[in-house]
């Protein structure tokens, strides 16, 4: 497995001086290629943040963020996202076909090309033959498909998914879940997906990096090894899967999520192939708690914040 | 369709309303004439070639009002709407110029242009660059970043993402400031014509019939076409607007 994604000691801030808000602080992790991992944080941990300075939306005030080695600055080739808020993240003017082939318009692709890509694409996320209608025809799940194919017409190395399903009702959200991961799995894609849902990340995710409140920071690191074909109802049944949830519940409610603002002390993360064949054999309750202990005792030994040093 | 016919309805209902309180005596006739007697005026008149060429005078000076208005505005909201710093700079200009009617510019205009074509095309320019103006800064001041985001999120770059996302987003706005800056240019286009004695024109056709002995059906004929001018213009551009625009009316229908 080669790495896709390399986040290292990504910082921003907004504002300057007194008035500055710092969203996410010395962040450092990466994803391997085929990954499909999720971020989970409370609301308001500045994981929007994170996946725009990652896409090169914005440009992070501090660290860098490498995709396949190149360093980013601005939004790379090989890079898709797909946000919230479909009804106004796609283009209304446009019909289904013209907003899924959008992407290609940059790329030297011809047009009997571009028409024939956002055909196929279209249909491998359920929508042949609605390439006519206008994004404001179709039910809000299906605009969301829409979206999810704009951002896979270009085959991206990288697709960056935020909170792509909140909007949604729960039938639907459990069809895109599903949808994503055989998607992630027909095309080998490398997936980042940000949510605040618990249960969502870990139904989705092979990996689950749990987020400190604002200022981001990095908590832990978990593996999910839950069987590669997952079912909306028998593997959030299965007893691993609840294990994990309320694995991830616990950090959420944990004190080093819980705290707030400026005393934040930095948590390095540590990469997640090592912990991902560490825990392979392992049961994965007992990885994951592993993985956090681990990542709580590096927070206790490497912290240099002073704060967080006269706390301890 | 539907909507047409009760317009129509409304306006003969009008028509009717007013021949009745002539011919009843409700108001003298060498006051206002009766509606008959303008309409036969106004069938004349549609016969009497000066007359015409008068009409097409004001439409051509109208068109080309609207155009230069549309050429100054767009690009100016453009700009403005685009750039924070030379929107708030120009904020107290803009505000100082605007509300100054374009008639109470005719001296200024007369003495500078004269009263000839120019004169009124200058000021009926003047009078509908503003809601194209700010029609513009508007939309582009208000365009929703995420929408922004997502056309630089597939790669398109600022230039790309400003003619391909935010134009078109942004056209709906612009087309009612459009339509709105037509119906200001028709009547400033014809006060010119009227208050600073065109030598053509249907502002000047309507003068002459005022000063001329009082021939009031001539007066009201001309209003009459100058009417019914203005309610072709403005059904055009909605009826068109809705046609290109389908997307921006319904747009709350995406939120379902």
């Amino acid at each position: 497995m080669s790495t896709m994604l390399e986040v290292s000691g990504l910082t921003h801030q907004y504002g300057r001086g007194e008035r500055a808000h710092v969203a996410v602080r010395d962040l450092t992790f990466t994803i391997e290629a085929g990954q499909l991992a999720c971020i989970v944080g409370p609301s308001g941990c500045g994981k929007s943040t994170l996946l725009r300075c990652i896409s090169g939306l914005i440009p992070a005030t501090g660290g860098s963020v490498r995709l396949h080695g190149d360093e980013v600055s601005g939004v790379p080739d090989d890079l898709a996202v797909v946000f919230q808020d479909y009804s106004r993240s796609l283009f209304p003017w446009l019909t289904v076909a013209k907003n899924v082939e959008f992407p290609l318009r940059w790329q030297q692709v011809s047009k009997a090309d571009r028409r024939r890509r956002a055909a196929e694409v279209l249909e491998s996320v359920g929508l042949a033959g609605v390439g006519k209608k206008y994004p404001w025809q179709l039910s809000g799940g299906m605009q969301q498909r829409v979206s999810i194919a704009r951002a896979l017409v270009s085959r991206p190395a990288l697709l960056l998914m935020d909170e792509p399903f909140a909007s949604v009702d729960a039938q639907t959200r459990g069809e895109l879940e599903d949808l994503t991961r055989r998607v992630q799995r027909d095309l080998g894609s490398t997936i980042l997906l940000v949510t605040h849902d618990i249960d969502e990340s870990v139904y989705l995710a092979d990996r689950v990096l749990v987020l400190s409140k604002s200022p981001a920071a990095i908590v832990a690191d978990l593996t999910i090894d839950l069987p590669a074909e997952r079912d909306q109802i028998t593997t959030r049944e299965s007893e691993q899967f609840v294990s994990l949830r309320g694995e991830v519940a616990r950090l959420l409610q944990s004190p080093q999520v819980q705290r707030t603002g400026e005393t934040a002390p930095e948590t390095p993360a540590t990469a997640g192939s090592d912990a991902a064949h560490g825990a392979a054999s392992a049961d994965a309750a007992d990885s994951a708690t592993t993985d956090s202990a681990k990542a709580a005792a590096a927070e206790a030994v490497e912290s240099p914040d002073e704060t967080a040093a006269s706390r301890s | 369709m539907r909507t047409f016919a009760k317009g129509l309805t409304g306006l003969l209902g009008f028509f009717l309303l007013w021949e009745i309180t002539v011919q009843a005596g409700v108001l003298p006739d060498y006051w206002v004439p009766p509606a008959s007697e303008v309409a036969t005026t106004f069938v004349e008149l549609l016969g009497d070639r000066e007359f015409l060429l008068g009409v097409v005078a004001t439409l051509l000076a109208w068109l080309i009002a609207l155009g230069v208005a549309i050429g100054i505005g767009v690009p100016a909201g453009l700009l403005l709407g685009s750039v924070p710093a030379l929107q708030s700079a120009s904020r107290a200009l803009i505000e100082f110029l605007r509300p100054i009617p374009a008639v109470a510019l005719i001296p200024l205009v007369m003495v500078t242009i004269g009263s000839g074509p120019d004169a009124k095309i200058t000021l009926a320019v003047y009078a509908a660059v503003w809601p194209i103006l700010f029609n513009t800064i508007y939309a582009f001041g208000e365009i929703d970043p995420v929408l922004l985001d997502s056309a630089r999120a597939t790669g398109a770059n600022r230039r790309q993402a400003l003619t391909w996302v935010a134009l078109p987003h942004a056209a709906p706005f612009i087309f009612t400031g459009v339509r709105v800056a037509a119906s200001i240019a028709l009547i400033a286009v014809i006060s010119v014509e009227y208050i600073a004695a065109s030598e053509v024109g249907l502002g000047r056709y309507i003068l002459e019939g005022g000063m001329n002995n009082g021939h009031l059906d001539q007066v009201m004929a001309g209003t009459v076409l100058a009417g019914l001018a203005g309610w072709a213009i403005n059904s055009a551009l909605v009826g068109s607007g809705k046609r290109l625009f389908r997307w921006a009316d319904t747009e709350e229908r995406a939120t379902r």
